[in-house]
């Protein structure tokens, strides 16, 4: 191993790596089952994510149909005019849900006024009744689409979470844990080692000892 | 960012006249832009303010997608893609297929 060559072969420094590998084994676990229930919770979101895309998809066409009839009978400075100044004006608030510590947006819309004919800015003389319908289908789909904005936030940002904690947990599964577990078996043979190189030293001045006290020989 | 921080935020929807003078009704702030240096400007202008939501459409988006790529890893503003009166490009589809296989690392809704 290339880094055997920097490490210090001494028993303080494989306390220390037992111990980090220790904390790299459970770091990994939880880490995993972080992974997995952050993936649980983004399969539910896709899917939710993908049926409301359809919807919204699907409802808009009918509004942007509707729309081009209206505008093919109105002018276009009478369209203009007729939708220049809204009545109703809708605020967000925004509040932050925690998903497995991925802050993500929630959003509630507030409109100015409750009432749902508030919708129309205009007055029907001058306008096609087109428009009422295009302008009351925007309306309808208004909440779809903001959930679907929630949704397809949440989805982005679970994506990105998902993918740093696989790369985390890919580091410590195949980089960190075998590094470390390779430096620990390096330095507790190089110890053993040390050791057996020790008895044999003792062994051979035992035998010169004896040798010279009592002229004995094997 | 705490769950209980409240503040008002403002939606915006972004794209050509027609596709986009409907939502005005609805008391969207409408900005129309049809050229790709006006939608960048105007999609950066945005999002530094209280926007929390912008909706663009999707024949716009395709000219500024690196400008959008920029606020995937935001918590706000997000900008959602909307079809134009022209239908619907497939793009947002195609982005959800990448989130996923960003997360799960394979395509799993191939259907």
């Amino acid at each position: 191993m290339a880094t055997s060559t920097t490490t210090n072969m001494t028993r303080m420094e494989l306390t220390r790596l037992k111990q980090r590998l220790k904390v790299a084994r459970r770091g990994h676990k939880l880490l995993k089952d972080k992974r997995d229930e952050l993936m649980k919770q983004f399969l539910d979101i896709v899917r939710l994510n993908k049926e409301l895309r359809v919807n919204v998809e699907e409802a808009l066409m009918k509004a942007h149909a509707s729309f081009t009839v209206a505008s093919a009978l109105m002018s276009p400075a009478m369209l203009e005019q007729a939708l220049l100044y809204p009545k109703q004006s809708v605020s967000l608030n925004v509040r932050y849900q925690n998903i497995m510590s991925v802050n993500v947006p929630v959003f509630d819309f507030k409109t100015r006024s409750d009432d749902p004919s508030e919708i129309f800015p205009y007055g029907f003389a001058m306008t096609s009744g087109e428009l009422d319908a295009a302008v009351d289908a925007l309306s309808r789909i208004f909440q779809d689409m903001l959930k679907l904005a929630e949704v397809e936030k949440t989805t982005q940002l679970l994506a990105e979470e998902i993918e740093k904690t696989r790369r985390r947990v890919s580091a410590l599964e195949y980089v960190m844990i075998p590094n470390t577990m390779e430096k620990i078996r390096y330095i507790s043979m190089k110890l053993e080692e040390n050791e057996r190189g020790n008895i044999t030293r003792l062994m051979k001045v035992k035998d010169m000892i004896l040798k010279e006290a009592h002229g004995y020989q094997d | 960012m705490k769950g209980c921080v409240k503040s008002m935020y403002k939606v915006a929807v972004m794209g050509d006249r027609d596709s986009v003078l409907g939502f005005k009704a609805l008391g969207l702030d409408v900005f129309i832009a049809e050229n790709k240096d006006l939608a960048a400007t105007q999609i950066h202008d945005l999002a530094s303010k209280k926007y929390a939501v912008i909706y663009i459409t999707e024949t716009l988006a395709a000219l500024i997608p690196q400008d959008i790529a920029r606020y995937k890893d935001e918590p706000l503003p997000a900008i959602i893609l909307i079809p134009g009166k022209k239908g619907s490009l497939g793009i947002s589809m195609k982005n959800l297929k990448s989130s996923v296989e960003r997360a799960v690392g394979i395509d799993i809704f191939k259907d």
